[in-house]
C-alpha cells in the first residue's frame, strides 16, 4: 500500500498593502503565516497609495517568502505547488507576487496555481473549522469587496449579492475619516462604537431596487456626512462614539438581514463570514445571534485570517491543485478578476 | 562565467544568456504586450533552445532602473524569484548604462534618452576608452531624471560629438534639432533600445568586479518618488 504524500502549498499574496507568504499542509493546516504590513506607511496618506504599496512589496517579497519556508521548517524542494493571488487587487501590487511566484515555479519546476483573492478569503474559514465543507453561504466583506456568495463546492461559487457602490469596509474607512479617526477605519470605528449608543441617530438602511441580496453603502455614508455637516452648521457638538455606533449598527443590520434572507431562501444550514470587516466584533456578535435564532451554524475565521494573508490563498490553492488547476508562465495580474472565472 | 540577464524597463522585453565572451541567446521583443505575459515565456524559450541548466548560471543581471515603474518591478520580481529559487546573486545594471554599453567602442559621447513624460528624460552621458586591452565605460554625467533641455545643455557644454539612443530620442528629436550646438547622430535600429545582451555583457564585467547583491536586497532604482510622495513633500515645503 502506498503512503499518501502530504501536499505542501507555498502561497504568496500581494494584492493590496500586505506582503504575505505561507506554507499550508493538506489544505487545512497552516505551517507558517508571515505578513509584512505596510499600514503605518499608508496611514500618512489616509489610504493605500498603489505605487508605494508596489515598491514596498518588491522590498519585502523575498524575505517574506524565505521566512514562511523557514518558519514552516521546510525547503523549497519540499513544496508540492505554489499558489499566488492574481486578482482582484491593485495591478502593480499583484504583479510583484505573480512575477516572483512564476519565477520560482520556472526555476524549480514546481507547479503554479493562480488563485482568486476572494476565493482565498472564503477559504480562510476552512483553516480553523476542520468540519466545515461546502455547500454553504459566505458573506465576504472587506475594504474592496462586499459579496454574498453561494459556495456550492470547493472552487465553485455563485455570487448572489454584491454592493452597487461602496464596499462595506470602504464605508467604514470614509466615515472614520469624516469623524477624524484616520485609516484604517474598521478597527477604529469598532472600538469607538463600544462607547456609543447605537440607537442615538437613525441612519437609513438602503434597499437596492429589484435585487434582494445586493448592498448599497454610499447612501448611508452620505447620510452620516450630512448629519455631521448639519451638526456643524447648527453649532451642535458631535458625539463621535454615537455616530460610530449608529453607523456601524446600520451597516451590520443590512449585512445580517440580506445574508440570512439568502441562507433561508437557498435552504442552507451553514453560514460563514470572511474578509477584513468579518473581524468586527459587533458584526460577529450580530451574526452569532441571528444564526442561532434561525438554527444556522455560524463560521468565522480568527481576525488574523480575516485580513489579507497568504494562508487563505494556500488553502484555496490546495483545492485548486487537487482539481488539477495549473497556471502557465504567462499568468498575468488581473485587477478586476471575477470570482469563478479563469 | 555564465550570466542570465533580464530587461523589462521600457516597452522592450529582453532576455539573454552570455557565457564568457559569447552571447548564447537573446530574445528581444518590442511590441505592445504585457511584460508579465512575455518575459518568462521568452526565458523558457531560450532555456529550451540552448539546453540551459539554470543551476549553471553564476548570476542574474537585471536592468535595475530607471524606467517604467511597473516594468522595472516585473523584471525585479522575476530576477528576485529566480535568485531565491536558484540561490544565485543578482547584478544590478543601470538601465541607462545597459543602453549605452551597446555602443561600446565609439569615440563619441553616448547619451541614452528614456522618455520620462512631462518633458523629462531619464538620461546620463557615457564614454569609452581602451584600458589594458579591454574597453572601459566611463560615466561622464551620472544618471538623472531631468528636463530634456538640461540634458541638451549638458551635451553642448561638453562640446563633443554625441550619439543619442533610447525611446526618448524620437520623442525629443525636434528639441534636439532646435537646441543642439554640437554635432550628433542617432544610433541605428539594432542598438537603439534596451537589450538584455548588453545588460548581460556589462553585468559580467560587474560580476567579475564583485559588484553583486543578494536577491533579497535588490530593488529598482526609480530615480523618482511616487506621485503621492512628491505631492506630500511639496505640501510640506509649502506650509513651512
Amino acid at each position: 500500500m502506498s503512503e499518501t504524500k502530504d501536499v505542501l502549498i507555498l502561497a504568496i499574496e500581494s494584492s493590496c498593502d500586505e506582503t504575505a507568504a505561507s506554507v499550508v499542509k493538506n489544505g487545512r493546516e497552516v505551517l507558517s503565516n508571515v505578513i509584512a504590513s505596510q499600514i503605518d506607511l499608508h496611514t500618512l496618506y489616509g489610504g493605500v497609495v498603489p505605487e508605494i504599496a508596489s515598491r514596498k512589496h518588491i522590498e519585502k517579497i523575498n524575505q517574506v517568502i524565505q521566512e514562511a519556508l523557514d518558519k514552516a521548517g521546510v525547503m523549497l524542494s519540499d513544496i508540492t505547488a505554489i499558489a499566488v493571488t492574481y486578482g482582484p487587487g491593485l495591478v502593480g501590487a499583484l504583479l510583484v507576487g505573480v512575477s516572483a511566484a512564476k519565477a520560482i515555479s520556472f526555476a524549480t519546476g514546481i507547479p503554479l496555481i493562480g488563485v482568486h483573492h476572494i476565493e482565498g478569503h472564503i477559504s480562510a474559514n476552512f483553516i480553523e473549522n476542520k468540519e466545515l465543507e461546502p455547500p454553504f453561504i459566505c458573506l465576504v466583506a472587506s475594504g474592496g469587496h462586499s459579496h454574498l456568495v453561494v459556495v456550492k463546492d470547493y472552487g465553485e461559487y455563485e455570487i448572489v449579492g454584491r454592493t452597487r457602490d461602496d464596499a462595506a469596509g470602504e464605508a467604514f474607512d470614509k466615515v472614520a475619516r469624516a469623524i477624524g479617526l484616520g485609516y484604517p477605519g474598521g478597527p477604529k470605528i469598532d472600538k469607538l462604537a463600544k462607547e456609543g449608543n447605537p440607537d442615538a441617530i437613525h441612519f437609513p438602511r438602503a434597499k437596492v431596487g429589484e435585487s434582494e441580496y445586493d448592498f448599497s453603502f454610499s447612501g448611508l455614508k452620505s447620510a452620516v456626512l450630512n448629519y455631521l455637516n448639519g451638526c456643524q452648521m447648527k453649532g451642535e457638538d458631535i458625539c463621535k462614539a454615537d455616530v460610530a455606533a449608529s453607523f456601524q449598527k446600520a451597516v451590520i443590520e443590512v449585512l445580517v438581514e440580506h445574508s440570512l434572507h439568502a441562507v433561508k431562501e437557498f435552504g442552507y444550514d451553514k453560514f460563514a463570514i470572511a474578509g477584513g470587516v468579518a473581524s468586527n466584533s459587533s458584526l460577529r456578535a450580530a451574526f452569532e445571534e441571528a444564526c442561532s435564532r434561525q438554527g444556522v451554524t455560524f463560521y468565522h475565521p480568527s481576525p488574523v485570517y480575516c485580513t489579507d494573508n497568504a494562508a487563505m490563498i494556500g488553502v484555496a490553492g490546495y483545492y485548486e491543485y487537487i482539481k488539477g488547476v495549473r497556471s502557465g508562465y504567462d499568468l498575468n495580474a488581473v485587477p478586476n478578476l471575477k470570482l469563478g472565472e479563469r | 562565467m555564465k550570466i542570465l540577464a533580464l530587461d523589462s524597463s521600457g516597452l522592450v522585453a529582453s532576455v539573454a544568456v552570455v557565457e564568457d565572451d559569447v552571447l548564447l541567446a537573446e530574445y528581444t521583443v518590442n511590441y505592445k504586450k504585457t511584460h508579465s505575459q512575455t518575459l518568462l515565456p521568452m526565458l523558457d524559450e531560450i532555456r529550451h533552445m540552448i539546453d540551459l541548466d539554470l543551476d549553471s548560471i553564476d548570476a542574474i543581471a537585471i536592468a535595475a532602473g530607471p524606467g517604467s515603474f511597473t516594468g522595472l518591478r516585473i523584471g525585479a520580481a522575476t530576477a528576485k524569484g529566480l535568485g531565491l529559487a536558484l540561490n544565485k546573486p543578482l547584478v544590478e545594471v543601470s538601465t541607462l548604462e545597459g543602453l549605452a554599453y551597446q555602443l561600446c567602442g565609439t569615440d563619441r559621447l553616448v547619451c541614452p534618452l528614456m522618455d520620462a513624460r512631462r518633458n523629462q528624460v531619464y538620461s546620463g552621458i557615457y564614454s569609452f576608452r581602451p584600458v589594458a586591452g579591454e574597453w572601459q565605460m566611463d560615466v561622464v554625467k551620472e544618471q538623472c531624471a531631468v528636463d530634456i533641455s538640461a540634458m541638451i545643455e549638458a551635451c553642448n557644454e561638453l562640446g563633443r560629438e554625441v550619439i543619442f539612443l533610447g525611446d526618448g530620442a524620437p520623442v525629443y528629436a525636434g528639441k534636439l534639432a532646435e537646441k543642439m550646438t554640437v554635432p550628433y547622430t542617432f544610433a541605428p535600429a539594432h542598438c537603439n533600445r534596451q537589450s538584455a545582451a548588453s545588460v548581460a555583457s556589462l553585468g559580467a564585467v560587474y560580476y567579475a568586479q564583485g559588484r553583486v547583491v543578494s536577491a533579497a536586497e535588490h530593488q529598482p532604482e526609480y530615480l523618482r518618488l511616487s506621485q503621492a510622495e512628491r505631492e506630500r513633500a511639496q505640501a510640506e515645503r509649502g506650509t513651512t
